[in-house]
C-alpha cells in the first residue's frame, strides 16, 4: 500500500506531538517545557487542519500559543523557584508515572480497539460550502448564541477573579496618600536641636 | 508501519489515547512542580479536544467543533485562574511544592 502524502503528514504531526508531550513533562527546566508546549501545540494544530477544522487550529495557535503560552511564561519567570528542590524525588516517581500513564493507555485501548478499530466510518462529507469558519459561526451565533453568551461571561469572571487573586491588599501596595501630604506639620519634617554655640577660634 | 493506509478514525483516537496518557503521567510524574502540572492538564485538554475533533469530522456533525470552542474558553478561564492562584501560592509559602501545602489539612 503506498503511504499517501495525507497519511506522511499525519504520522509526521503526530511523531512530533508525542515527542514534544514527552519533553514537556520530562524536562528540566520549566520554560522549557512551555516551549516544548507551544510546539505540540502547533502539531496538534497541524492534525486539526487535516481534520478540516481550520478556525479552530488557527484558535488554537492564537489563544493557546499567543496568549496562555506567554502567560505561563511570565508566571515561570516571575516566580522566583528553585526548580532543582522541585526535581530531588523526580526518579523515584518514575515507576508510578509510567504504571499509571500504561494503564490509561490500555483502558483506553480496550475501548477503541473494541470499537473504532475495523469501524468503516469514512472521513464525513465535503467541507461545507463558504468554509469551516462560516460554518462554525452560523452555528455558534444561531443555535449556540445562548452558550456562546455564558463563555463569555466565564472568560470576564476569569479576568476578575485572576485580577482580584493577585491584586496586592493596601499595606503592601506601595501608594502615596494626598490628605495624609497635606496634614503634615513642621514638627513632623523638622527638628530644631538646641545646641549650644561654640566659640570662634582666637 | 504498523497502521498504515490514509489516516482513520481510531488512527485520531490512538493519537488521542497516547497523548492523555503522557500527560496522565505528566501529573504523577511532576507531582511536586504545579506549573509543570498545570502543563499536563493543557495537554489532557488537547488530547480531548482532538478527539472531539476527530469524531466530529468522521460522524460528520459540526457540533462537536462547538464543544471544543467551549472547551478552549474553559481551558483559558482555567489556566488564568490556576496561574493566579498559583502567584498567590508562591506569594505567600515561598514555595509552590505541592508537598509542602499542608495548612488546609483539618
Amino acid at each position: 500500500m503506498s503511504m499517501t502524502f495525507s497519511t506522511f503528514t499525519f504520522y509526521a504531526f503526530s511523531a512530533i506531538l508525542i515527542f514534544a508531550a514527552l519533553r514537556v513533562i520530562t524536562t528540566r527546566n520549566p520554560v522549557h517545557a512551555a516551549l516544548w508546549l507551544v510546539l505540540s501545540f502547533f502539531s496538534a494544530a497541524g492534525i486539526w487542519l487535516m481534520l478540516q477544522a481550520e478556525f479552530l487550529a488557527i484558535a488554537l495557535v492564537l489563544v493557546y500559543v499567543g496568549a496562555v503560552m506567554v502567560l505561563f511564561l511570565f508566571v515561570v519567570m516571575m516566580l522566583d523557584v528553585n526548580f532543582e528542590v522541585l526535581r530531588q524525588h523526580f526518579r523515584s516517581y518514575l515507576p508510578i508515572a509510567a504504571a499509571v500513564g500504561a494503564l490509561v493507555l490500555f483502558e483506553m485501548a480496550l475501548v477503541i480497539v473494541d470499537s473504532a478499530i475495523g469501524h468503516t466510518a469514512t472521513a464525513g462529507a465535503p467541507p461545507p460550502a463558504g468554509g469551516n469558519t462560516s460554518a462554525l459561526g452560523k452555528l455558534l451565533y444561531v443555535e449556540y448564541v445562548y452558550p456562546f453568551e455564558i463563555a463569555a461571561v466565564v472568560l470576564l469572571v476569569a479576568i476578575v477573579a485572576a485580577i482580584a487573586l493577585t491584586q496586592r491588599d493596601p499595606r503592601h501596595r506601595k501608594h502615596q496618600d494626598p490628605s495624609w501630604q497635606v496634614k503634615v506639620r513642621r514638627e513632623d519634617r523638622l527638628r530644631i536641636l538646641d545646641m549650644p554655640s561654640e566659640k570662634p577660634p582666637a | 508501519m504498523a497502521l498504515p493506509g490514509a489516516p482513520s478514525l481510531a488512527h485520531y483516537l490512538v493519537l488521542g489515547a497516547i497523548l492523555f496518557a503522557i500527560s496522565m503521567a505528566g501529573i504523577f510524574l511532576n507531582r511536586r512542580n504545579v506549573i509543570v502540572m498545570l502543563m499536563a492538564i493543557e495537554l489532557m485538554l488537547l488530547a480531548v479536544n482532538l478527539n472531539f475533533i476527530a469524531f466530529s469530522r468522521y460522524l460528520d456533525d459540526m457540533a462537536g467543533q462547538v464543544f471544543v470552542f467551549f472547551i478552549l474558553t474553559v481551558a483559558a478561564a482555567e489556566s488564568a485562574i490556576g496561574l493566579a492562584i498559583l502567584v498567590l501560592l508562591f506569594r505567600n509559602t515561598g514555595t509552590i511544592d505541592v508537598e509542602a501545602q499542608g495548612r488546609l489539612r483539618g
